[in-house]
């Protein structure tokens, strides 16, 4: 039997819909996205509809996501980050709960298509142009240009310009890579335990190492799912502190 | 040669890239745990950078992957 460790991450189309020439259709990426939002919308909802002032188990945890969030962006953006915070805290908990609902067996990992994480890397870099630019006008070039001698700036310069352009592809290429290679090494290893399995006599018994495998890597892979969601979050964070701030505080 | 062969070894050749990102993230744990272990004060403040630092080295490797992924897939 052969098993094809890519077929898990093909969006099939649920609902076909064509607009003017273009295919937008309702796919099973968009039914987990929907999920996904649902998800963090009874979180939150649930979390803070009771306002008590000590919290309980559910108000705690939507309080340590806030801190930590907050947290971060005031250590790395400073006092004026904070005005991002509702844009990070969303990108966060979104990529957070795909990463997390991703990992349910038969479910389908949002993040682990290039379309989604381009589409928010993209976004960060738009705001971080945007804020950049109606801040310091077009002062903001000297983000391009750091303290060194002539004769340096003149290798440093395109480097430095090649290192932002090249942001929004690194961005979106971690979370995606990181995301399909978990999920491929996952159901390569759930294909060794079938392929043994079904092999016969002594070697079908073989087949547990394979899934105590399983086991020890999802436990891998739900560290890597908040670490992504944690690390794309912080690397937004410094972005847009380099737009406040161009060189340092 | 033939092409399917050829591909196959391509993409083994892709997947030396996890070599580099072994050495890599086996050097920001290493580096991590012996600064920690002569300043146990300072490390849990740095502990946030490590983790930085761990993922932007992971995903040399899986850049890696990626060439692998397209050289198997969409040729």
């Amino acid at each position: 039997m052969k098993i094809n460790p890519m077929e898990q991450f093909a969006a099939e189309t649920l609902v076909p819909l064509h607009i003017a020439g273009y295919d937008v259709s309702f796919t099973k990426e968009s039914l987990w996205m929907v999920i996904v939002v649902g998800a963090i919308s009874l979180f939150m909802v649930s979390a803070v509809s009771r306002r008590a002032l000590v919290p309980g188990r559910l108000q705690s945890m939507a309080e340590l996501s806030y801190e930590f969030v907050a947290g971060m962006i005031g250590g790395v953006a400073g006092e004026e980050g904070l005005r991002f915070f509702p844009f990070v805290f969303t990108l966060f908990l979104f990529i957070l709960f795909s990463n997390f609902l991703g990992l349910l067996p038969g479910s389908f990992t949002v993040t682990s298509q290039i379309a989604v994480t381009f589409g928010m890397a993209a976004v960060v870099i738009a705001i971080v142009l945007f804020t950049g630019f109606a801040r310091h006008g077009i002062g903001f070039l000297k983000l391009f240009v750091p303290q060194a001698p002539a004769w340096i700036l003149v290798l440093l310069v395109p480097i430095e310009v090649v290192s932002f352009l090249i942001r929004p592809m690194s961005l979106s290429v971690r979370l995606f890579a990181n995301m399909l290679a978990g999920h491929t090494m996952l159901k390569v290893f759930a294909g060794f335990v079938i392929a043994l399995g079904s092999a016969g006599g002594l070697l079908s018994t073989l087949s547990v190492a394979p899934m105590f495998m399983i086991v020890a890597v999802t436990g891998l892979e739900l560290l890597i799912a908040f670490l992504q969601a944690y690390v794309f979050a912080v690397l937004t964070c410094i972005y847009l502190n380099e737009a406040l701030h161009l060189h340092g505080h | 040669m033939d092409a399917t062969a050829a591909k196959l070894i391509g993409a083994g050749i892709a997947a030396i890239a996890l070599g580099g990102a072994g050495i890599g993230i086996g050097n920001v744990f290493g580096s991590y745990l012996a600064g920690a272990l002569r300043n146990p004060g300072a490390a849990q403040s740095q502990y946030a950078n490590m983790l930085i630092g761990f993922a932007l080295c992971e995903a040399t490797g899986l850049i890696g992957f990626v060439v692998a992924m397209i050289i198997l897939f969409v040729f």
